[in-house]
C-alpha cells in the first residue's frame, strides 16, 4: 500500500505560493486551506500593482496567447479539475471560457474603441485601456467555471487581479493558481486568496489602491461593500451572466486623444 | 479681496493700446421676476415655499428669484418623469424621438444670442466664450444625440439596448447650459425621462431651456427641472424611483453620491474633479504652447474640471516659457463678462472666490513664488486676477488640490519618464496636455498618462462626438460620442 502525497493548499501572491502570514488555515473540502489575513490581502494588492504595468504594456496579441496557454495547461489537468469539481462539463466550460476570452485580447480595441469625427481640424480617437488593479470576488458556486467567468474578462484587457476564492469550495481556485503559475501569466497579474469573505471583502472594497471591484460573486447584501468602494471612486460591477466583451469593458477605461491636423 | 495675492499695484495696464468698451446688449434677455419649478411641462409653485435670488457675479445684482425645491418637490418631479416614461416616451417611435431632439438643437441655435447673454449674466463667463463655445456645443450635442435615437441597436453589437427609466441628473455651475445638454441629450435619445437639478448659482439658462422644451413641443414630464441647492440635489440622487444618477461636480460630493447610491442598483456616472498636467517638451512650438497654456488654465476663469492647472515644463526651456507666459498674461483682459473683448470674466460665486483666495494664500505660505499681471479689477463683483505660481513643490496644496480658478502651478522635469511620473502623481485622472513636435513621443506620452482625455498640441477642445470622462478619482462613465450612450442604457 502506498500513502498518497497530499498537497498543501496555499495562497498565490506575486507568483509564489506562501502560507498565510497569520499562520492560520481552515478545514474545508477535506483539506487545511490557508486562511488569508488582511495583511495577505494588502500584500496581494501590492503584488498586483507591481505586476500591472508589465501586463498592461504587453501587446494584445501576446496577452491573448498567454490566456490561450492557460486553456492549454488546464486541458492537461482536466481529470484533476473534474475530480475537484465533480463535473466534467464545468471543466470544459472553464477551459472554453479561457479560449473565448483569449481571442478577445486583440479585438477589444476594435470593438470598444472608435475614431471620432469632430467638427474641426483634429484627429480624434478613443481606445480602451485597463483600469489597473481589479478586485474579484469569485462566486461560491460553481467554484471553477464561475471563477474563470469573472477572472478571464478582468485580465484579458491588461488589468491585474486580486481574487477572493469561493469560501466553501476553494480547492479549484488554488489548483487554478498552479495552472496560472505555469502558463506564462506574469507573477502578480493574478493573486488568489482563500479564507473568510466576510473578513476579506471589506478590506478589498475599501483598499485605496484597487481601481475596480467585481461584486457579482457576493451573496447577500453588497451595500456596505459598495459604500466602502466609494472611498476612492472604484468602478463597481454588480452582475454579469455568461460571457461577453462587455464584461471585459467594465474593467476598461476609455482614453480619448486629440491632435490637430495641419501642415 | 484681502488676500496677500492681490496687494500689488494694478494701475498700469500694459497693453499697447486701450480697448473701447464693447458690451453686448442685455436687451435680448427677458427675465421673469421669479421662477417656480418646471414639473410636468409647466412652472409650479414650490411646496417648499422657498425662493432665493440668482445673483450676477460681475455686479452682485439679483437677477431673478428662483425656487428652492425640497424633498416633496423632487418627489413630484420624479413622479412626473415616471409618468411621462410610462405614458409613451419610452415607446414612441425612435425616429420621432430623434425629431424632438433635432428641434431642440435648432431652437438653441436660433436663440443662441439670448442664451449666451443670459449665461454670461448669470455665471460671469466672458460672452466670447458663451457665444463661441457653450452655445454652439450645446446645440451640437443635441444634434449629435438626436441622430442616435433611432440607431441605438447599431451602437451595441449583439445586444438589445433598453432605456433605464428616470434619470436624475445634477450639474455644475461652470458650463450650465452645456452640462445640461451633455446630460439631457443622451438621456432622451436613449428613451429615458429626466429630472435635472441645475447648480445653485447658475439656474437661469436651465429655466430658459424650459421655454425651448415648450417650443419643441416635448411632451410634459419628459424633462423636469428642479432648482435649489445641494439639498435638492441629494433628494434627486436618493429618490427610490430614480433609475439612473448622473453627476458632474467635485470629487468630494461625487463620493457622497456613490455612497448614497450604494446597494440601490441605480446606474451611476460621475464626472468629477481634476488636476491636469499640461506638459511642454523642449521641442514644442513655444508660441503655440503658450497659447495652449493660457487656454488651458484661464479659459472660463479656470472653472474647468479638465483645466491644465499643473504646468510641467522641461528644464531646458523653463526660463523662456515662463517669460513668454508672463508677457502673454499681461495682455489678458479681465472684466465685464458681457464685453466682447473680455478674456477672463467674474468668479462664479463668493464661496468660490474664497476658496481660490485661500489656496493662493496657502501657495504663498508654502513658499511658491506668485506672479499676477497688473490689471484693474472692477469694484463690485467677484474677481481674481490670472495667477501663476513658480517654485512649486509637488507636495504643495496648489500642486495637489483642485483650485477651480485662474491659478497655474508650474513644475519642471528633465526626462519624459519624470514628466509621466509627476503628471500621474495625483488621485485625479481626467485630462492631460502634451506639447512636442515628435510624433512617437506624443503617442508614448498619450499611452502612459493615466487620464481620460489627452490633448496633444492643443488643449480644452470639446465635441459631442468625442467621449469625455476620467480615470481614478475623476469619476467613471463617459459623456459624448458613442460611449456616452451606454450610461443611459440597459443592455439585454
Amino acid at each position: 500500500m502506498r500513502l498518497p502525497v497530499k498537497k498543501t493548499y496555499k495562497l498565490y501572491i506575486g507568483g509564489s505560493f506562501p502560507r498565510s502570514e497569520s499562520g492560520r488555515s481552515y478545514e474545508v473540502e477535506g483539506a487545511n486551506v490557508a486562511l488569508a489575513s488582511r495583511k495577505d490581502l494588502r500584500d496581494a494588492v501590492r503584488a498586483a500593482r507591481e505586476a500591472f504595468p508589465k501586463w498592461a504594456g504587453m501587446t494584445a496579441y501576446n496577452r491573448g496567447q498567454v490566456l490561450y496557454r492557460v486553456a492549454e495547461m488546464m486541458e492537461g489537468r482536466r481529470e484533476q479539475f473534474a475530480e475537484l469539481t465533480g463535473s466534467e462539463a464545468e471543466v470544459n466550460s472553464a477551459v472554453d471560457s479561457w479560449v473565448w476570452y483569449a481571442g478577445w485580447a486583440d479585438k477589444l480595441g476594435q470593438v470598444l474603441g472608435s475614431s471620432n469625427p469632430v467638427a474641426g481640424p483634429y484627429f480624434n480617437f478613443t481606445v480602451p485601456e485597463p483600469t489597473g488593479v481589479v478586485g474579484v470576488v469569485a462566486p461560491e458556486e460553481p467554484a471553477l467555471s464561475g471563477l474563470v467567468a469573472r477572472l478571464a474578462p478582468a485580465i484579458v484587457g491588461g488589468n491585474a487581479v486580486v481574487l477572493i476564492a469561493s469560501e466553501h469550495r476553494p480547492l479549484a481556485a488554488v489548483t487554478l493558481a498552479e495552472v496560472l503559475a505555469t502558463s506564462d501569466v506574469p507573477g502578480g497579474v493574478v493573486n488568489v486568496l482563500t479564507g473568510r469573505k466576510a473578513d476579506l471583502c471589506p478590506v478589498l472594497a475599501g483598499h485605496m489602491d484597487v481601481n475596480a471591484i467585481d461584486l457579482a460573486g457576493v451573496d447577500g447584501d453588497r451595500a456596505e461593500l459598495e459604500r466602502l468602494a466609494a472611498e476612492n471612486v472604484k468602478r463597481v460591477v454588480r452582475n454579469g451572466e455568461g460571457q461577453s466583451p462587455w464584461h471585459a469593458a467594465a474593467f476598461l477605461e476609455l482614453k480619448t486623444v486629440w491632435h490637430p491636423i495641419g501642415v | 479681496m484681502g488676500s496677500p495675492a492681490v496687494k500689488q499695484d494694478r494701475s498700469l495696464v500694459p497693453s499697447a493700446f486701450e480697448y473701447a468698451p464693447a458690451p453686448e446688449s442685455r436687451d435680448v434677455v427677458q427675465l421673469e421676476k421669479r421662477y417656480g419649478l418646471f414639473i410636468g411641462g409647466e412652472f409650479v409653485e414650490p411646496r417648499s415655499g422657498e425662493f432665493q435670488p440668482s445673483i450676477s457675479p460681475a455686479t452682485e445684482e439679483p437677477l431673478a428669484d428662483v425656487a428652492y425645491a425640497d424633498a416633496e418637490d423632487v418627489a413630484l418631479a420624479v413622479t412626473a418623469a415616471r409618468e411621462a416614461f410610462d405614458d409613451g416616451w419610452s415607446d414612441i417611435a425612435p425616429a420621432e424621438r430623434a425629431k424632438y431632439l433635432y428641434r431642440i438643437a435648432r431652437i438653441l441655435q436660433e436663440r443662441s444670442r439670448e442664451f449666451a447673454v443670459l449665461e454670461s449674466l448669470d455665471g460671469g463667463k466672458p460672452i466670447r466664450e458663451s457665444r463661441d463655445v457653450d452655445l454652439p456645443l450645446a446645440a451640437a450635442h443635441f444634434f449629435y444625440y438626436a441622430g442616435w435615437a433611432d440607431k441605438l441597436e447599431y451602437a451595441f453589437p449583439n445586444r438589445t439596448p433598453r432605456p433605464l427609466g428616470v434619470a436624475g441628473q445634477v450639474i455644475p455651475w461652470n458650463f450650465p447650459l452645456l452640462m445640461l445638454s451633455w446630460k439631457v441629450a443622451p438621456a432622451l435619445a436613449a428613451g429615458n425621462t429626466v429630472v435635472l437639478k441645475p447648480a445653485e448659482t447658475t439656474p437661469l439658462t436651465a429655466l430658459l431651456f424650459c421655454d425651448v422644451l415648450r417650443q419643441a413641443e416635448v411632451p410634459p414630464g419628459v424633462v423636469n427641472i428642479v432648482t435649489g441647492d445641494g439639498r435638492a440635489g441629494a433628494e434627486v440622487v436618493k429618490h427610490p424611483d430614480v433609475d439612473k444618477v448622473a453627476f458632474t461636480g467635485s470629487t468630494e460630493v461625487g463620493k457622497e453620491i456613490q455612497r448614497a447610491v450604494a446597494g440601490t442598483g441605480k446606474k451611476l456616472t460621475l464626472e468629477l474633479g481634476g488636476k491636469a498636467a499640461n506638459i511642454i517638451f523642449d521641442d514644442a512650438p513655444l508660441d503655440q504652447a503658450v497659447e495652449g497654456i493660457v487656454n488651458g488654465i484661464y479659459f472660463n476663469q479656470g472653472h474647468v474640471c479638465c483645466a491644465g492647472s499643473r504646468l510641467l515644463v522641461q528644464e531646458s526651456i523653463y526660463e523662456q516659457v515662463i517669460a513668454k507666459l508672463k508677457r502673454r498674461m499681461g495682455t489678458l483682459r479681465v472684466g465685464d463678462p458681457l464685453d466682447k473683448n473680455t478674456d477672463v470674466g467674474a468668479i462664479n460665486s463668493k464661496a468660490q472666490l474664497d476658496r481660490i483666495t485661500e489656496l493662493v494664500a496657502a501657495g504663498e505660505e508654502e513658499g511658491a513664488e506668485i506672479f499676477q499681471p497688473p490689471c484693474r479689477l472692477p469694484e463690485k463683483g467677484w474677481w481674481f486676477a490670472p495667477t501663476v505660481f513658480t517654485n512649486v513643490a509637488q507636495s504643495y496644496r496648489i500642486a495637489q488640490e483642485e483650485i477651480f480658478g485662474p491659478v497655474l502651478s508650474v513644475l519642471t522635469f528633465r526626462t519624459p519618464d519624470e514628466a509621466v511620473e509627476k503628471a500621474n502623481n495625483t488621485p485625479y485622472g481626467l485630462s492631460a496636455g502634451v506639447w512636442t513636435e515628435k510624433g512617437s513621443r506624443i503617442l508614448s506620452m498619450a499611452q502612459q498618462l493615466r487620464a481620460g482625455v489627452i490633448w496633444a498640441n492643443t488643449y480644452n477642445r470639446f465635441d459631442p462626438g468625442s467621449p469625455f470622462g476620467g480615470y481614478k478619482e475623476s469619476g467613471f462613465g463617459r459623456e459624448g460620442g458613442l460611449h456616452g450612450l451606454e450610461p443611459y442604457m440597459r443592455l439585454e
